[in-house]
């Protein structure tokens, strides 16, 4: 799978007056994958896809989708790619079955099989019987699943999904991710912006987590996991002789203090947790598996963005 | 992408038929809202037509050999033109492109911003034929309309249309937010209204608010052609209102094009 390079980035810079917002990044995005792009507010990750799907220029570097040139080839690109933005930018003045409608005529699709489409689509997300509603009656989830049907109707070969979930219940989280996984069976390339580390870890093959306009660390969710904060992590109550006593029994440990909780990391393998708990019994010790917000928060640091 | 701000202004846009896609999204929401859209159109010239034409009109001499009534009848259907454009591509498309993000929705597509532009402008512009053509049934109703050369005014509110269209979207791209149209609504929509020859003619003002109707106010010149037409009375000098209004509404057409992507191409 891993052969088709489908998006290619080369010392892709964009900057806004004395702002740079992405900052000389390289990446490849193959044919069929899933790819995350992660990071805190503001390192980069919207500038990014928006110059993918061709709506900012360029201010340097190269970006080829399908081996054509973001700057010259923007109506053929736009035409192959479907996107699903973070804000909603329905149209409020039609009903659910009219903004697909109207958004088919944008690509040329014929009414007879604008139609088609767009009843097969609102059975896709379940809008069915919500087909002649006004959009301001929608839900944030309906309309966020409708952006998503919106987002197919050119039947695109890449989907671009800029934070698919934000603000919604678990119930149509989880719908919105059997969607994309769909979507994908079927052969289609998903880019992803997203603020949650657990809605990366489901869905991405790989991911790139950014930062201050640039990329720090990029891989398969697993090894990143692997790699930078290992395979379980310790939680214990705070405690003064806790933060002495860890290192003297746990030679590699990383400690790191979350308010009144002590993290403990380790680089050896499932098990040693376990195995310290029985000799030294830490207050509310809770053993968990190590995961992608562990790896995000280690790379980009706790502090607040904004 | 890359040209330097004094040439940038004026770059010809290239458009192409998908300039229609982004007409036919207007239009079909005027169509789901169009027994409330058709209604000021036709009242409010049945109460400036009562008011002014038979109010006023009673204490008025007759103007170039025509009473009142007959002399502001064509003005109702030019200040139509004006009102219907302008406030369509001021409000109407700031609060697409602000509030419901409506292009940045679009230019997702194969459509591009330019093309985006335009069709928001030839929209404008057929508001100013759809509304205008509706003063124009109600001065016919009245008896107003004396020649039949009044059958050109929808050619004329489509080109004024375009124009006011093109001016206001200038408006558009540099107002920070809704409030600012404010500002051209009352130093250039309020004061052409008034002083473009509508109910009076310019000769009646200083020379140099005439010189500054003629050279500056589109409304003037939209008026200037618009009676010609209703009453039937062609002059030579319409010549100059005609090409002041096809010279014109090219010019902000583009440049218009070229703000708006100055404000929302990054």
């Amino acid at each position: 799978m891993e052969s088709e390079v489908l998006i290619e980035a080369e010392n892709l810079t964009k900057k806004f007056g004395d702002l740079v917002a992405v900052n000389n990044i390289n990446f490849d995005i193959f044919k069929g994958e899933c790819f995350g792009f992660l990071g805190p507010n503001g390192a980069g990750k919207t500038t990014t896809i928006k110059m993918i799907h061709c709506v900012l220029p360029l201010t340097s570097g190269k970006l080829t989708v399908a081996g054509m040139d973001v700057t010259e080839k923007g109506r053929e690109i736009k035409e192959m790619i479907g996107v699903a933005p973070q804000e909603d930018n329905l149209d409020p003045d039609f009903t659910v079955f009219h903004n697909l409608m109207v958004y088919a005529r944008y690509f040329d699709i014929p009414k007879a099989e604008a139609e088609r489409r767009t009843e097969e689509l609102l059975r896709f997300v379940r809008l069915e019987e919500k087909r002649d509603v006004i959009i301001e009656h929608l839900s944030a989830g309906m309309k966020r699943r409708l952006i998503l049907a919106r987002a197919l109707i050119n039947e695109p070969q890449i989907l671009i999904l800029d934070e698919p979930t934000t603000g919604l219940d678990p119930q149509a989280r989880h719908l919105i991710w059997d969607k994309i996984r769909g979507l994908r069976k079927q052969g289609v390339t998903v880019v992803l912006t997203t603020h949650y580390m657990d809605e990366a870890a489901q869905l991405c093959d790989r991911l790139i987590i950014m930062d201050y306009g640039k990329i720090i660390e990029e891989g398969k969710p697993s090894t990143l996991i692997k790699k930078h904060v290992g395979e379980e992590v310790l939680e214990v109550a705070y405690d003064e002789e806790v933060t002495q006593l860890l290192p003297k029994t746990l030679q590699d440990a990383r400690v790191e203090v979350v308010s009144d909780r002590i993290h403990v990391f380790t680089t050896k393998p499932k098990g040693v947790f376990a195995k310290m708990l029985k000799e030294v019994p830490f207050k509310e010790a809770m053993i968990r598996d190590a995961n992608l917000e562990d790896v995000f928060l280690k790379l980009t640091g706790r502090r607040l963005r904004e | 992408m890359k040209q330097s701000d004094a040439t940038s202004s004026f770059q010809l846009p290239k458009l192409s038929y998908r300039v229609w896609k982004v007409w036919m999204r207007d239009r079909d929401v005027f169509m789901k809202t169009y027994k409330t859209n058709f209604l000021p159109p036709l009242l409010e010239p049945i109460l400036y037509l009562l008011a002014l034409g038979f109010g006023l009109g009673g204490f008025v001499q007759t103007i170039d050999g025509e009473p009142y009534i007959q002399f502001i009848a064509p003005a109702l259907v030019s200040i139509a033109i004006m009102f219907s454009s302008f406030y369509e591509c001021t409000y109407g498309s700031f609060v697409r492109m602000y509030y419901q993000k409506t292009f940045d929705a679009i230019i997702a597509t194969p459509v591009s911003l330019e093309e985006v532009i335009a069709g928001e402008l030839l929209w404008g512009a057929t508001k100013s034929l759809v509304n205008s053509s509706i003063v124009l049934g109600v001065i016919a109703a009245f008896g107003l309309i004396p020649s039949p050369l009044f059958l050109l005014v929808p050619l004329v509110s489509f080109i004024a249309g375009l124009l006011f269209s093109s001016v206001a979207m200038c408006f558009t791209a540099i107002s920070p937010n809704m409030d600012s149209f404010n500002y051209p609504s009352f130093l250039f929509i309020t004061p052409m209204f008034l002083i473009s020859g509508t109910f009076f003619p310019i000769t009646a003002l200083p020379q140099t608010i005439q010189v500054i109707s003629k050279i500056f106010f589109p409304l003037t010149h939209t008026v200037a052609v618009n009676r010609a037409l209703v009453l039937g009375k062609l002059e030579l000098n319409l010549l100059f209102n005609l090409v002041w209004l096809l010279a014109v509404t090219p010019v902000f057409f583009v440049l218009s094009i070229n703000l708006m992507k100055k404000r929302l191409i990054k």
